[in-house]
């Protein structure tokens, strides 16, 4: 019940109380409510949540997560001693 | 950007692991708050990833299985009420209360629904004005924007045949209560990502000063989970005691302001019953006073019912990360999926049925990881 996974936005209806748009999730369509996403924009991803969009993903944030991941790769190789059975 | 593949990249994953097992140099018990990271720990198999000094202890963070067993059989006594239509999520359903669940009301002939969003129990309520329509609202903070809109919209709707059977519980009071028992053995914890994605985790900066214990948020794909662990375990090896967020594409320091500002104006905080860790007080939601004519407690006559928990099941126990669910003498025998004696056995986020289901029946260590292992 406390799913909340990421789709992208699709369409935007502004004109209803409160204000719906269309999401899609790897290809399946849902009706989503996006009361809460005030600056949401065709394209975004959020997560959804009951059918309700709680946050618009942040794709800088999300990059410098991934970009937490190479670093640890790097220092990790860096931290590596050679190993000497191992033909160079 | 999917937000999905990135983050479940096997090869990332084992370095993580092998990252963790480098600054880890004594024994430490984290507990992931939430049942989505339950299920996504179980199902990819992080446990097997670590080093054997790093023991995960799972939360009480599944609404469904806090839940506790008295409003079920109000909600049953609801469901049963003739001219009622009972909405809820799916897996409220085959919840036990003390003599049966809402599927099997259903099948003596009541009127349960299952609906996917709180605003589907709306549209009902405004299809059906002949009928009462009831919406069992449970959750956690991630959910009571969502039901808390149902109110405001039936309200706009001028609805009078609407209500909630209110059952909300907060995250923060359930870890304070953890934290602040003689039996706690949590040192970290892995704060429940879409939960702070609605509040925030400026809330969360008190508790960890106040008990000294790291307090990660963190979100739920696998590689989130190994880094939340790892920011965790070098907190604890460095000696700081903060809040972190891992989960920073979703979670904002203040969290999502209009969703909580729609929570504060239909709900307010009340003394609440866990399942298996008794009251707990300010730990839950109910309606303010303006919405009572909403409140489904006060529309039917139920508030006098009460109900004692299966005295084989030590959900409370499992609940608290003081014991396994494969810990549990009726686990997989007279406790099943099919059969469930207690509410983790039930849904799918449900530490008891992560274990049945993904076959960790005897602590799984060495169990090949599914997806990231090696
Ligand atoms: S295995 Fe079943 S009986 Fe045991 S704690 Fe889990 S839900 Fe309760």
């Amino acid at each position: 019940m406390c799913l909340a996974i990421p789709g992208k936005v699709l369409e935007i209806d502004l004109t209803v109380q409160p204000a719906m748009g269309k999401v899609s999730f790897g290809g399946i369509q849902k009706k989503v409510c996006l009361e809460w996403m005030p600056d949401v924009k065709v394209g975004d991803y959020v997560i959804v949540h009951v059918g309700f969009a709680i946050s618009k993903l942040n794709e800088e944030e999300a990059l410098e997560t991934l970009k937490l991941f190479d670093e640890l790769d790097g220092s990790l190789d860096e931290l590596k001693l050679p190993d000497p059975e191992e033909p160079r | 950007m999917k937000y999905i593949d990135e983050f479940r990249d096997a090869s990332i994953a084992n370095k993580y692991a092998d990252a963790i097992r480098s600054i880890t140099t004594r024994p430490w018990t984290l507990m992931e708050i939430c049942g989505g990271q339950t299920h996504t720990i179980v199902k990819f198999g992080i446990e097997e990833l670590l080093p054997p000094e790093i023991t995960l202890v799972h939360g009480p963070g599944c609404p469904v299985c806090v839940t506790p067993i008295e409003i079920l059989d109000k909600a049953m006594a609801i469901a049963s009420t003739p001219g009622v239509i009972f909405t809820s999520f799916g897996d409220m359903l085959r919840v036990p209360g003390s003599s049966k669940d809402l599927l099997m009301v259903k099948a003596e002939g009541s009127d349960v629904r299952m609906v996917y969003s709180p605003l589907d129990a709306v549209k009902i309520a405004h299809m059906n004005p002949q009928k009462k329509v009831v919406f069992f609202a449970v959750g956690f903070e991630t959910t009571a924007p969502a039901n808390a809109m149902s109110v405001w919209q039936a309200e706009r709707l001028g609805l009078k045949n609407f209500s909630i059977l209110c059952s909300h519980v907060l995250v923060p009071p359930a870890m304070e209560a953890l934290l602040s028992s003689p039996n706690n053995r949590v040192q970290g914890f892995l704060a429940a990502g879409h939960v702070c994605t609605v509040m925030g985790y400026e809330e969360y900066i008190p508790l960890a000063e106040k008990y000294s214990v790291p307090i990660v948020v963190t979100g739920f794909e696998p590689l989130d989970i190994l880094q939340g662990v790892y920011m965790a375990v070098r907190q604890l090896e460095e000696g700081r005691r903060e809040v972190e967020n891992q989960y920073a594409r979703s979670v904002k320091k203040e969290g999502n302001v209009p969703a909580r500002e729609l929570i504060s104006r239909i709900f307010k905080i009340t003394d609440r019953k866990w399942r298996g860790m008794g009251e707990i007080p300010s730990s839950g939601l109910t309606l303010r006073e303006e919405f009572a004519a909403y409140d489904a407690e006060k529309v039917f006559d139920v508030a006098t019912i009460t109900a004692e928990e299966s005295a084989a099941c030590i959900a409370g126990l499992v609940l608290q990360g003081l014991k396994k669910p494969y810990e549990c003498p009726a686990f997989g025998g007279e406790c099943t999926p099919e059969h469930p004696l207690g509410a983790p056995m039930v849904s799918s986020e449900g530490a008891c049925a992560a274990y049945y289901h993904y076959g960790r029946i005897n602590g799984g260590r060495g169990v090949r990881a599914m997806g990231v292992g090696r």
